[in-house]
């Protein structure tokens, strides 16, 4: 919670979204602030995905508006990169051609040296040139991640990023978002029905309801990084989130 | 920073399959999977042609050649270089009708498989003309070609263009999503999407679509060659039987088809070894 600015990174007001006759999200409105870290839980099913999917620009909602800066957004944009449950880390590329993807002007050798150091910096030295077949789901994380953070992001969405990975695994990469995230300023928007990676990483937890999707409650989480899930304060928390979701 | 750099030592279990790992028993094991994967095979193939060889030899047959008399046979036309000629003959026609097939079948799959106007215009049609057999266009290639090596040609690049453009066309279509996606998202022109995402993305599948490609027009070539021309494997089979009913020469070239056939095949899934496609054929 290192921020002192009020401006609004992004808005959300009064979205709706039906697939057909199903109501997915029943009007839902929130701002997140600059280089704030706001987590959404929900149980399976009540459109989290779908409201990420609106605000990242990959869905249009029905009614109400996303902004982004003050701007109303119409599409996707690299301003703010998605990284979801499966990954989309292309098979075909190596590592080092992955993370460049997604850069276009500078030098082919700037390009090269900037791939390297993300790469460097989430714990792959060593592995530009390997395929991802060649690498673990954790790693695979790690390239995606590094993908993302290398085009400089405003924001980064998060969609279930590491639910595919066992437990361990999916621990140790909130350990490295948090402290990338130390490294790095980005306003991050996590989806999740992990309640404590929920806790162990955000400012703020949204609950949303069952479908169609609203606000039911916020949380805010005021406890200094890096966080212990034991302490009294989490756990009173985890309490109150498991108890909005009717656990 | 520093601090940091200790928990990624821990990183350097999770490599699963890397190359060192995979290779490090190979040298002994690799010998006798190997001869286990060689001789079965072999096996079944010196078993029929010991029965070929009996059976002919009992029924005192004056037409049906033995073994023997096939390898004497195909070896004769080796020393006059007549087999040569004619397998040069009918792989070019192939190399002609199979290159031309991959030049126009390849775009268009491409095309129609992104364009969904493309595909819905055009896809009838060429599913229509699909199971028409190549032997069906024979009298139309004559019409149009006479008898000389543009007929072969074209009934190899009309048998062999269809599965191609059907592979790659189901290819771009099943491409993942979330490729596309992941691509609309870092926000990159329509070339690098086409270039780095589409093209590799289809890639295993046009190899797929070559192998059919490929497997068909050697099929056909024998086939268009034993209708007229002077040269080719197929004249080869016609001529010899004609000729006096050598049938030793007939299985001979039967046999050297199969093979050629084979090592076509052999020849085209090399390129599933590409480290760009690898991603598909590993897991």
């Amino acid at each position: 919670m290192s921020d002192r600015k009020s401006d609004k990174k992004i808005v959300v007001d009064g979205v709706t979204k039906s697939f057909g006759a199903l109501p997915v999200i029943g009007g839902v409105s929130f701002d997140v602030r600059d280089g704030e870290f706001v987590a959404i839980v929900g149980p399976s099913g009540c459109g989290k995905s779908t409201l990420l999917n609106v605000i990242a620009g990959f869905e249009r909602p029905d009614r109400g508006a996303v902004k982004i800066d003050g701007v109303k957004h119409v599409g996707p944009s690299p301003k703010g990169i998605v990284i979801s449950q499966h990954g989309s880390v292309f098979p075909w590329l190596t590592v080092q051609q992955n993370l460049m993807f997604g850069l276009n002007g500078a030098s082919l050798a700037h390009k090269a040296a900037l791939a390297d150091r993300y790469t460097d910096m989430v714990g792959l030295k060593g592995f530009e040139a390997a395929y991802p077949h060649e690498l673990s789901g954790g790693m695979l994380k790690r390239v995606e991640l590094a993908r993302a953070l290398v085009v400089k992001p405003e924001i980064l969405y998060m969609d279930e990023p590491f639910s595919a990975l066992d437990a361990l695994m999916s621990l140790r990469m909130q350990k490295e978002l948090r402290r990338i995230l130390g490294e790095e300023r980005h306003t991050v928007l996590l989806i999740t029905h992990d309640v404590e990676e929920a806790i162990y990483l955000a400012d703020r937890v949204l609950v949303l309801s069952p479908r169609p999707a609203t606000i039911q409650t916020t949380l805010h989480v005021n406890l200094p990084h890096p966080r212990k899930l034991s302490s009294p304060e989490a756990q009173s928390l985890r309490e109150a989130i498991l108890k909005e979701l009717g656990l | 920073m520093n601090d940091d750099a200790k928990e990624f030592v821990l990183i350097a279990d999770e490599r699963i399959p890397t190359r060192e790992r995979m290779y490090t028993s190979r040298p002994l094991a690799g010998f006798f999977t190997g001869l286990t994967r060689v001789v079965p095979p072999l096996l079944v193939i010196v078993l029929l042609i010991a029965i070929w060889w009996i059976v002919v030899t009992k029924s005192d047959s004056p037409i049906f050649p033995t073994p023997l008399q096939v390898v004497t046979g195909a070896w004769e036309l080796v020393q006059d270089g007549t087999l040569g000629q004619h397998i040069e003959a009918s792989l070019l026609r192939v190399g002609i009708g199979f290159g031309l097939a991959f030049l126009v079948a390849i775009p268009l799959g491409l095309w129609m498989g992104w364009v969904g106007g493309a595909f819905r215009t055009l896809n009838p049609l060429f599913q229509m003309l699909r199971p028409i057999s190549p032997i069906a266009w024979i009298p139309i290639a004559i019409l149009w070609f006479g008898v000389g090596d543009l007929s072969p040609i074209f009934l190899i690049f009309i048998s062999s263009v269809f599965p191609m453009m059907v592979q790659t066309t189901a290819g771009v279509r099943t491409i993942d999503r979330r490729y596309l996606r992941a691509a609309a998202n870092f926000g990159v022109s329509r070339w690098v999407l086409f270039r780095r995402v589409v093209i590799p993305a289809v890639l295993p599948e046009i190899i797929v679509g070559m192998r059919i490609g490929v497997g068909v027009a050697w099929l056909v070539v024998v086939a268009a060659e034993m209708i007229a021309l002077h040269s080719g494997l197929g004249y080869l089979i016609m001529d010899s039987r004609n000729a006096g009913n050598r049938y030793d020469l007939v299985i001979a070239s039967m046999i050297i088809i199969g093979v050629i056939g084979l090592l076509l095949d052999g020849t085209t899934r090399l390129l599933e070894r590409l480290k760009t496609v690898k991603w598909r054929y590993v897991r």
